[in-house]
């Protein structure tokens, strides 16, 4: 199993990413350059956090229009999975992979902290090996994390079971004092419609560690491979 | 030809920077400003071109890259 974690110019947490999969997972990970038109031969791909083209015009929205981005969508609509984390998330909901967009947070501040984070669903290829309920305990660092969508969206995705994690306190309770950045519903993660693509905010890589202060995030990719895996 | 393209968050959407200019200038003036919305203003020059086919390409930036409807409209205000 070839697990590609694409990198445009900008990205920065590519590097945590793969030290991550291939390190402490074990996994055969490799990075992808942001000119690449195939991702024949992976069986995953992961879009990592960062600034992307700077972030120019709005976060994610030019890394969509890259050669790497048309070969994720076609990856996609042959129904293999896809994780954005962060900017990779961004990135997603700019190129309609994943529904609703991502906004200035609502203090307008740059948010650098750890959350928590509740597994919303466990019917999905990424969170199928946690218990629903679980929480997760995984840093945020971003500037446009403000999910938003409108309401017939939003309905669906809570009809659908399509919403992957939402910002909770360490008991597990979903309200607005957990809530970091003014996302609707606090929502910290969402699933595609065929469920094979899905973006979260906080970072796992940057959670697989005890020595760099947890190590929830290996649970949360743990989870998705080990399942890929069978 | 040169487009000036207005791009602006939809109605209802929350602004936090618009929100944060509204208490400075409410702070500035004793005017009662009750809302401030900010968006981006676009100016495009494209060679070559002449207005039919100039507006066909500014609207196809739009709706491609420069807005992003799920949160923003757009309106091309000017092309000449």
């Amino acid at each position: 199993m070839k697990l590609a974690v694409v990198r445009f110019p900008g990205s920065n947490c590519d590097h945590d990413l793969l030290h991550a999969l291939k390190f402490r997972l074990g996994f055969d990970a490799e990075y992808v350059w942001w000119g690449k038109k195939t991702l024949e031969g992976y069986d995953m791909a992961f879009l990592s956090g960062g600034f992307s083209f700077g972030d120019y015009l709005r976060a994610g929205a030019i890394a969509t229009l890259t050669p790497v981005m048309g070969a994720v969508t076609e990856f996609a609509g042959k129904g293999k999975p896809v994780l954005g984390i962060c900017n990779g998330f961004q990135i997603l909901t700019e190129a309609k992979l994943l529904p609703g967009a991502l906004l200035h947070n609502s203090s307008m501040k740059f948010i650098c902290d750890d959350v928590n984070v509740k597994v919303e669903t466990a019917n999905s290829p990424f969170t199928g090996k946690l218990p629903k309920g679980e929480v997760l305990s995984m840093p945020v660092a971003h500037m446009e994390g403000r999910y938003v969508a409108d309401d017939v969206t939003l309905k669906k995705l809570e009809v659908e079971d399509r919403v992957l994690l939402r910002y909770c306190d360490a008991e597990g309770l979903v309200d607005d004092g957990a809530n970091p950045n003014g996302s609707i519903s606090g929502i910290a993660g969402v699933l595609s419609e065929k469920r094979n693509v899905a973006g979260l905010m906080p970072h796992p890589e940057r959670a697989c560690e005890k020595l760099l202060g947890g190590e929830d995030g290996i649970k949360f990719l743990q989870s998705i491979v080990g399942q890929i895996q069978g | 030809m040169k487009a000036l393209v207005i791009i602006r968050l939809k109605d209802g959407i929350l602004d936090p920077q618009g929100e944060a200019v509204r208490q400075a200038v409410r702070a500035l003036d004793k005017a009662k400003v009750s809302n401030v919305r900010i968006g981006k203003i676009i100016e495009i020059e494209i060679d070559g071109a002449d207005k039919t086919s100039a507006e066909k390409s500014v609207k196809a930036m739009c709706d491609k890259l420069l807005a992003n409807p799920v949160t923003e409209d757009y309106q091309i205000v000017d092309i000449s």
